[in-house]
């Protein structure tokens, strides 16, 4: 079930998989994790109760204490100051705040902190090895795949989720991958290029 | 009405202190060494590694989350805010409003309008009513949903095009007319018209477009001791800085704003919101930081946007392709309060190609809807919708190519300015004779009338061309070099890098002049604090404002080397010069010194370098030019438009990173996609008023998936030598002003249906080309 639905994430492109699930609480509540969850619970939550939660970010573990309405997306930048997910809208229609969520580009702001329990999330900050830059953040530095930078760990993520499950996208994947992801300094023709260099370096590293 | 540039962006009439003297320029660069070439971002790192902090990326210690409760109407009257609910909601520390102690401040709209800060007559759906500190943004915008309002709900006006019939809501009590009509005339147009041979008219308008910048608009702000601390997404803290003292009525030296990163801005960022300076006022009240962005909906309401435009046109031609008339007129809207809701939307017109005979009437009214502000080339995508889809009806109609019309009407001197003064430089001819080659224009328009033999899939090609009014930059700046004793230097400026590469280009002229490496230059920018006064980031002004303060700044730390070692050589100044790290004579390679030893250097430790920018050449105008070509696919069954192909050129200057520079004309091109074909403002004229589609779904700017497959920068790098010390001209605006006439012509050449309305999307096409296939 999980791996049936990692594929279609992969076959729609994102921006038509978010439009079609619709917004807000449609979202979460199609989402499989928090239904297994919640029926494991059997209860309804409290929307401000306080609740302990753990959660793997780049390989690291954290148990904190969240409110159950809170996104994924507020406690990574508000609670455990990873900030390289960005706010941009705050509902799915940007892709600023893109992490990965099992190896999947997710919105973070579209996924509840206490519905990512239990998954394996990586932020931009994750890719980093050391103070080392990861292949496709690489890239997007050497073709100069940003200006204002804003969107770009957003795009760096989606990019990096894309070539995790095709390494060698044609260049119409590449569009249909990274179309999830606004850019308003359209900086899109640098960024298909730096997918395509990360796909030089990841098969050169 | 004198129209001037240094109006746009910045001040005038700032006295100007100057290095190096006047008539004491030094020469241009010759061969560089790092100018010109492609030098990726000296801040890429921090910008892909995710350390750079945006203003949104700030947590401090206690800090709190600010929201602010708007006006859901496009006109009303607030009779009662009651808080008092709100006011005892978990997490809640402070709520301010027209009840609160703050209702005494007010917040200029304008030179001349002011109002309340939280003004009991709303004007526009978005106006601000109350604002909200709270211990998390979910506890704050509980309490607004938790304060309840009285509203008068009042008529309301938001089609500018019927604002100034009888009987229309008067949006203010002088009634809907901003100011009285601006006009401008040259020649005899009557009698230009009667020499023509054909004689056009056509009416166009273009959407609303919204700045919407990925990092929404706002700060965190707080108070140190009576010092307020601000750290805002902005394109210049010291318009920040002025505007928050004025309306907090603060010394400057007591406000300090800070904006190292940002996240897009394109002309909505230029100055403060009132939601900075809320925010300074919740900090004030709470005594603790406090974090405010906007939602994404607030930023499409009440952050500015780009006027929808109405025009007419009326041309005349000769058959050989000269330009006897030019008669236009525009109605537009900068929204509730004066924005400028016509500036610059007829200069084109006045000033692109040779005409002498022509005559301008733009009308700006008020209707109930959020302010303009700035956009991306003011008023000239607009203006270029309409001139440059009338040239390419009038060479139609003439029987000339559209890229020979317009080399046949370049004008070398500014019509539309008092005395006709000429430009530096104009490569408008250059822009279209290379870029048309550099496409294969004459070539493929050709190829193209093979493909499109009946078939509902038609091709076609189109371009158009520009000037940008600004450009040259100007006075004031100040930079600040330190170089230290092991020959590394820092930068200190106070301009903003809004993501066209500011600081890398600043870097590279550092480099250039110095003979230092990129990678031993840190540069200290955008805090009023600490770095040096600079207007705004916009008008594509920063890299002609400060690149020549940098290089004057770089150029007297030589000089003080210069004398330092000749001092320690016991030679004179004259008879030496710079050499890589050291320091040699002229005449005797033997005799020289490494900078890193000069004894001066080694006993201060640093040596600075002061540069300021001088002011442009006297009776000259320095403008940037641009042509852009492009290839579009049209299905005529759907109405769906392809674009298959881009290419632009721009003049603008020397090119000083070619890596930036390419960049800025994607992004340009990009966001003129969006002007011409998603991008609209959907207000509900007829039942509430209100904004329809405020949000990325429902109002579409341009996707990975609507790129283009091939895009092309074609530099015309002509050093403007007499524009400035470096030689360039602004690039980010002329980037984006022919893009959509120039889709519109492909349109145009690919079915024979002229589209005079953005946007160019399949609702109204194939509405469009069904109208036309009947009347066929
Ligand atoms: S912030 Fe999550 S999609 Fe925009
Ligand atoms: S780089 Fe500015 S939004 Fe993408």
């Amino acid at each position: 079930m999980e791996e049936d639905n990692k594929n279609k994430h992969i076959h729609l492109t994102r921006r038509s998989f978010f439009s079609t699930m619709g917004m807000g609480a449609a979202t979460v509540v199609a989402s499989n994790n928090l239904a297994a969850w919640a029926s494991e619970e059997n209860k309804v939550m409290d929307p401000t109760e306080p609740t302990k939660i753990t959660l793997k970010i780049n390989g690291q573990t954290h148990r904190i204490l969240v409110e159950p309405r809170w996104s994924l997306l507020f406690v990574l930048r508000e609670h455990l100051g990873l900030s390289a997910a960005k706010t941009g809208c705050e509902r799915g229609e940007c892709g600023a705040c893109t992490v990965l969520i099992d190896n999947v580009p997710r919105y973070a702001c579209m996924t509840l902190a206490v519905e990512a329990q239990g998954t394996e999330i990586v932020t931009l900050e994750g890719l980093m090895k050391g103070e080392e830059l990861g292949h496709v953040q690489q890239a997007f530095l050497e073709q100069d795949a940003f200006q204002c930078g804003y969107c770009t760990p957003g795009q760096i993520m989606a990019a990096d989720g894309l070539l995790r499950s095709n390494p060698k996208p044609t260049d119409g994947e590449i569009r249909k991958g990274m179309s999830g992801n606004l850019c308003r300094c359209g900086a899109y023709h640098n960024i298909f290029q730096a997918v395509n260099r990360a796909v030089e370096l990841k098969g050169g590293g | 009405m004198k129209q001037d540039e240094k109006g746009v962006y910045y001040a005038k009439d700032i006295f100007v202190t100057e290095t190096p003297e006047p008539g004491k320029d030094p020469k241009p660069w010759g061969k560089t060494a790092v100018i010109g070439k492609s030098q990726s971002r000296i801040d890429a790192y921090e910008r892909v590694s995710g350390t750079a902090v945006y203003p949104s990326d700030l947590s401090l210690p206690n800090m709190l989350y600010g929201a602010i409760l708007r006006c859901p109407h496009p006109h009303a009257i607030i009779k009662k805010v009651d808080t008092s609910r709100a006011n005892k909601m978990p997490g809640v520390l402070a709520i301010i409003s027209a009840a609160t102690s703050e209702a005494d401040i007010y917040w200029s709209y304008s030179k001349d309008v002011k109002t309340k800060l939280f003004d009991p007559h709303c004007r526009f759906e978005g106006e601000t009513i109350a604002a909200v500190a709270a211990q998390t943004p979910y506890q704050a915008s509980d309490a607004l949903r938790s304060i309840q309002v009285d509203y008068q709900i009042l008529p309301y006006i938001v089609d500018e095009q019927n604002a100034l019939e009888s009987g229309a809501t008067k949006v203010h009590e002088g009634g809907n007319l901003v100011k009285p009509e601006e006009t401008y005339f040259r020649g005899d147009i009557e009698k230009g018209f009667a020499q023509a041979d054909v004689v056009l008219e056509e009416s166009y308008r273009t959407e609303c477009q919204v700045h919407t910048p990925m990092e929404p608009h706002g700060c965190v702000a707080y108070w140190d001791g009576d010092l307020l601390v601000i750290h805002e997404s902005t394109q210049g803290v010291y318009s920040v800085q002025s505007n928050v003292a004025q309306t907090l009525g603060l010394p400057l030296s007591k406000v300090r704003v800070i904006g190292h990163y940002m996240g897009g801005g394109f002309g909505s960022k230029l100055v403060a919101g009132k939601y900075t300076v809320i925010t300074a006022l919740l900090a004030k009240r709470t005594g603790r930081p406090v974090k405010l962005f906007l939602t994404r909906e607030e930023t499409y309401l009440c952050t500015g946007n780009r006027p929808p435009a109405n025009m007419t046109l009326k041309a005349g031609v000769k058959k050989d392709g000269t330009l006897t008339a030019l008669d236009f007129s525009v109605t537009g809207t900068g929204g509730a309060y004066p924005a400028g809701g016509t500036a610059l939307v007829d200069w084109l017109i006045k000033d692109l190609y040779t005409c002498p005979n022509v005559s301008t009437k733009a009308t700006d009214v008020y209707i109930n809807t959020g302010p303009a502000r700035p956009f991306r080339a003011p008023g000239h995508p607009q203006g270029a919708w309409a001139l440059e889809q009338m040239m390419d009806a009038l060479a139609e109609a003439v029987g000339i190519d559209p890229v020979q019309l317009r080399l046949k009407n370049i004008p070398s001197y500014s019509q539309a300015r008092e005395g006709n003064p000429p430009y530096t430089t104009t490569g408008l001819k250059d822009c279209l004779e290379q870029g048309a080659q550099a496409f294969r224009w004459n070539e493929r328009k050709k190829e193209i009338e093979g493909f499109n033999s009946s078939k509902h899939l038609r091709r076609g090609v189109g371009m158009a061309s520009c000037l940008w009014i600004a450009g040259g930059g100007g006075p004031p700046s100040t930079i600040i070099l330190k170089l230290f004793s092991d020959g590394s230097v820092n930068l200190n400026m106070g301009a903003s890098d809004i993501g066209t590469g500011t600081k890398t280009v600043m870097a590279m002229v550092v480099a250039e002049e110095l003979n230092v490496r990129t990678e031993m230059i840190q540069i200290e920018h955008a805090d009023t604090g600490t770095t040096q006064y600079a207007t705004p980031s916009g008008g594509s002004k920063t890299v002609p404002t400060e690149t020549p303060a940098v290089r004057s700044a770089a150029i007297n730390i030589k000089q003080q080397l210069l004398q330092m070692a000749a001092d320690d050589l016991k030679t004179q100044v004259s008879t030496l010069h710079f050499n890589g790290d050291e320091i040699v004579a002229k005449n005797d390679n033997s005799i020289k010194i490494k900078i890193s030893e000069i004894s001066g250097l080694k006993k201060r430790g640093v040596v600075v370098g002061i540069g300021y920018r001088g002011p442009n050449p006297e009776g000259k105008v320095v403008n940037p030019f641009a042509a852009q070509f492009c290839e579009v696919e049209v299905n005529t069954k759907t109405g769906e438009v392809r674009i298959i192909d881009f290419l632009g050129a721009n003049d603008s200057g020397r090119v000083m990173d070619r890596l930036t520079y390419d960049n800025q004309v994607y992004g340009g091109i990009t966001m003129g996609i969006g002007f011409a074909m998603t991008e609209v403002r959907i207000l509900d004229s007829n039942d509430t008023g209100k904004m329809l589609n405020r949000n990325w779904h429902d109002y579409k700017l341009p996707t990975a998936l609507d790129m283009p497959p091939h895009m092309e920068s074609l530099p015309i790098d002509l050093p403007d030598t007499e524009a400035n010390i470096t030689g360039a001209k602004g690039l980010g605006e002329p980037v984006t002003i022919p893009t959509a006439a120039a889709i519109a012509n492909a349109v145009y050449h690919a079915t024979g249906v002229r589209i005079r309305k953005t946007p160019l999307n399949p609702t109204q096409l194939s509405m469009i080309f069904s109208e036309h296939l009947k009347e066929k």
